[in-house]
């Protein structure tokens, strides 16, 4: 639908790289460490059914320019969704005003650049799928959920569509441009049984066409899996309090690597030393057993990109090897300040938002054991295989997850479903009681939003099957 | 801004809508970020956006842009009428009824143009002020993740193709400190911050950055405590998330989508005799206060928990034909349609002095601080992170984390044993210090 970058901002905006670069060049060239300008523009379409019908239908568009202006560790913002080159210059002009003051970082060059990766050329992008199939597969997954069991009450499916065009420039002389599919699929069952009501949420996605969904049963594997998880909920019983041997499930609990070692990874807060894991790359921070990876080059990931925010190749990047901490996450300002190369983590939710060091999709390597061999080794604890958000306190290190399927092990077997807990633990420390990994790592499906100070950008997670020796569940059953 | 909209509208008619509403915002923002003396990020946004949400009979849809460009508002209006015609028509959707339009649009206070005029180096000061407090209060604070100084102007503009159009003005201003404390290689950050409509209403920054420094440094040395069931009492902005979950469970759509721990619960008692919980969209110079909701509709005062009892929903118009209910005039917009939001939030102050609820406790938990998403809508059970102070024999002792607080929210607000004589309106939402007798803390 939409070709290169450099022709789309031309046409619609008559921006050419040239014009770009010389807008950095005239306005901030030589005053400045490092400066840039952001082009975006962003189709996006929500399509929701609830009590069998598509209710909702939504097209935004938006559009817009950040630049961005650094001077020693002083960073200056513009963003205008005004496209004009007189409303740039004045973006321009007051981005450069802050770091107008001379900079006097030691300055290092940023010179590996690379060629930006190709992980999501569609055929056709998911935006631009019929909207007759989509509604058609809404209400297919509506038909499918209610014949699944009785008890359905209420079934919400919805899809999300978009499309970011991005264009970046610097004054180093290059300018670099991305197209950026993007699709997800979720759909949420409520059940009721004698009076009593649960919810059940499953969905996937990434950076593929629509068709994604219709392949493979995917569609109805998130379907049944909504509907399975809302039942098991309904006979749940209370979760353990205390600490307990935990063996989380393989894909979407990696959610506990984003959170206990993700975050406290990211380099501003380990160049501001405000993170526990500051000042710790070499040390060891987790069992032997542990290697934790960050990767933007997954092919048709949700957290994949083919360049960052800022311009960068996203790359593999080690962050725990065998226990080891190797290194952080970068972006350009942090990687410059530290004096480490950028790691192609500077990411934005949108022209609106400064770059800052964020994940792309996190996971651990897989092990030797066998998942079966895992939960049979341990007396007693909680089986735990998906869960809701999480969030973490990068400074103290304490970190949450919260459980939404989970089971106690006894004597080596899954027995009940318990409630929905949350898990509490301590970064640097959690990993070090990790005890078993299994050989079955998985990604997620593709569902995953991180925020972090109000800006949400789309990310994976993945994991084996592990179990933790000891760790803090927060039911009600003393 | 006002034409605008009726062009829109009018050109959605000739398309094809039988009727339509539309909204703008205009926003122009500033912030200000000092890290350790010296400014860090300093930011500079102006933005704005249209809305439309068209009907074709019964069936709606929704577009929106930020490009008010005629083209662009030409192609809004097109993808809004193509979109309602493939969604399924619903008799209930529809505009209000023009008798509950608001009639005049009264002047609430919102707006302060002249807070705005600092220049951005006094706004950088401020900012550097608050974090010069807070690093100076206590030599502990030894880092920092800076103080933030920001402002917000912005315009909303609404209308209706019935001729309903009405439009207002805010301003906020806020001051936000940050700083971490260290001790014996325990590293801890907290931080405070007050916003307002009015500059002049703003705290100093000096007692911004203290208070942030001492929440920073009462949490240094912090220890776990063994699983134990016991009183808890929540700070004002704890109690007030516990408020937030109670709006979330009487929002007409979850109710009407029975994903509510409250559905079927209007007129039945929920919570303690003692609870009151009210929303007042009216509130003069108030963060949550409009003249008018995302409908047109003149915002009032609602009562939705009555000492104890369920007394109402809260409903846009939709939600509210769904249930049989009249709107309560909370509809609130977003590009994708209409959704519903509470506007200034609150849990009536109670008599108890919160220092003679902690006297009350021999043996429990003081919460400042909760973290994670462990909160069940649908069933109401909740289990989430908590950091605080611990309670022995009726004083505050030694600051503790790493722990969960857990429990169902219906047995919680019925187990409310006192409520706080410290109501502050702080923010959109807020409560004063509230006791609840039992739950379960889950640590070592």
């Amino acid at each position: 639908m939409l070709a290169r970058p450099e022709r789309f901002f031309e046409d619609r905006f008559g921006l050419t790289p040239s014009t770009m670069e010389r807008l950095l060049g005239s306005t901030l060239a030589r005053r400045v460490d490092h400066a840039d300008l952001y082009l975006e523009y962003r189709v996006s379409e929500e399509l929701m059914l609830e009590e069998g019908a598509v209710k909702k239908a939504a097209r935004h568009v938006s559009q817009g320019a950040g630049v961005r202006a650094q001077s020693g560790e002083r960073t200056g913002y513009a963003h205008t969704d005004d496209l004009s080159l007189p409303n740039l210059e004045e973006a321009a002009r007051q981005a450069r005003a802050i770091a107008d003051q001379a900079g006097t970082s030691g300055i290092v060059a940023v010179g590996r650049h690379g060629t930006p990766h190709d992980l999501y050329t569609l055929a056709e992008p998911p935006i631009a799928a019929d909207l007759g199939r989509k509604i058609k597969l809404l209400g297919e997954i509506d038909a499918l959920a209610r014949s699944l069991d009785p008890r359905v009450r209420q079934v919400i499916a919805s899809l999300g569509s978009e499309d970011v065009i991005v264009l970046i420039a610097t004054p180093e002389g290059w300018t670099v441009g991305d197209v950026r599919p993007l699709t997800r699929l979720n759909v949420t069952a409520i059940v009721e049984d004698n009076g009593k009501r649960e919810i059940g949420s499953y969905g996937g996605g990434g950076r593929v066409a629509f068709d994604f969904f219709l392949e493979e049963g995917r569609w109805r594997h998130f379907t049944s899996e909504a509907v399975r998880q809302a039942v098991v909920k309904l006979g749940a019983v209370d979760a353990p309090a205390g600490s307990l041997t935990v063996v989380l499930g393989p894909g979407w609990p990696g959610i506990l690597l984003h959170e206990a070692v993700g975050h406290g990874l990211e380099g501003d807060f380990n160049r501001k030393r405000t993170s526990a894991f500051s000042g710790r790359v070499g040390e060891k921070v987790a069992s032997e057993l542990v290697t934790v990876i960050d990767d933007g080059t997954i092919q048709n990931r949700r957290g994949s990109l083919n360049v960052d925010d800022e311009g960068m190749p996203t790359a593999r990047n080690v962050l725990i090897e065998n226990g080891i901490l190797r290194g952080y996450m970068q972006d350009r300002l942090n990687a410059r300040l530290m004096g480490l190369p950028p790691t192609g983590n500077g990411r934005r939710e949108s022209f609106a938002h400064p770059p800052m060091p964020r994940m792309t999709n996190t996971f651990m390597l897989a092990g030797q054991d066998d998942p079966g061999d895992i939960i049979r080794s341990v007396p007693r604890g909680l089986y735990a295989v998906n869960f809701g958000g999480g969030q973490v306190d990068i400074t103290s290190g304490k970190f949450v997850f919260s459980a939404s399927e989970a089971y106690l092990i006894e004597d080596g077997r899954i027995t009940s479903a318990v409630k929905g807990a949350t898990l509490i633990g301590n970064g640097p420390e959690a990993l070090t009681r990790v005890a078993r990994v299994g050989h079955d790592l998985q990604l997620d499906e593709g569902v995953g939003t991180c925020g972090k100070d109000g800006q949400s950008v789309p990310v994976g997670v993945g994991l084996p099957t592990i179990r933790i020796d000891g760790m803090t569940v927060g039911g009600t059953q003393v | 801004m006002i034409d605008l909209l009726t062009d829109v509208l009018d050109q959605a008619k000739r398309r094809g809508a039988t009727a339509a509403d539309a909204f703008v915002v205009e926003d122009q923002a500033f912030s200000a970020q000092v890290r350790l003396g010296q400014v860090d990020t300093v930011k500079h946004a102006r933005e704005q956006h249209v809305a439309l949400r068209v009907f074709v009979g019964h069936a709606v849809a929704s577009a929106s842009t930020s490009d008010l460009s005629r083209e662009s508002l030409d192609r809004l209006v097109n993808e809004a009428v193509s979109l309602a015609r493939i969604t399924a028509p619903d008799d209930l959707a529809g505009l209000p009824e023009p008798s509950e339009w608001a009639g005049v649009v009264p002047d609430l206070q919102l707006s302060d143009p002249r807070g705005h005029e600092l220049l951005p180096e006094e706004k950088i000061e401020l900012a550097r002020r608050g974090e010069a407090a807070a690093l100076a209060t206590d030599p502990r604070i030894t880092n920092s993740e800076g103080g933030e100084f920001s402002d917000r102007h912005a315009q909303y503009t609404y209308a209706n193709s019935g001729g309903f159009a009405g439009s207002y003005e805010t301003s906020s201003f806020s001051l936000a400190v940050s700083p971490v404390a260290s001790q014996n290689g325990d590293m801890q950050r907290d931080s405070w911050y007050h916003v307002t409509r009015k500059r002049e209403r703003l705290d100093s920054p000096e007692e911004i950055g203290r208070i942030a420094a001492e929440r920073a440094v009462r949490r240094l040395g912090a220890r776990r405590v063994s699983t134990v069931e016991a009183p808890v009492i929540f700070d004002p902005d704890m109690a007030a998330s516990l408020v937030r979950h109670i709006a979330g469970a009487v929002s007409g759509p979850s109710l009407y989508r029975g994903a509510s721990f409250l559905v079927g619960k209007l007129g039945a008692k929920i919570a303690a005799a003692g609870i009151t919980i009210v929303d007042d969209g009216t509130r003069p110079g108030a963060l949550g206060s409009r003249p008018f909701d995302g409908e047109g509709l003149p915002v009032k005062r609602t009562v939705i928990v009555d000492e104890g009892v369920l007394s109402s929903y809260v409903l846009d118009t939709y939600s509210g034909r769904k249930l049989g209910l009249p709107s309560t005039h909370h509809a609130a917009r977003d590009g994708s349609g209409v959704s519903v939001s509470t506007t200034n939030l609150y849990l009536a102050a109670g008599e108890t002095k919160p220092a003679d609820m902690i006297k009350s406790v021999k043996s429990g938990l003081y919460v400042t601080e909760l973290i994670g998403f462990g909160v069940n809508g649908v069933t109401g059970d909740y289990s989430r992170g908590a950091v605080g102070i611990w309670i022995e024999n009726g004083e505050l002792t030694y600051p503790v984390e790493e722990l969960t607080v857990a429990g169902n929210l219906l047995q919680m607000w019925n187990a409310v044993e006192a409520v706080g004589d410290d109501l502050v309106f702080r923010d959109r939402t807020s409560s004063p210090t509230l006791l609840i007798g039992r739950m379960v803390i889950a640590g070592s």
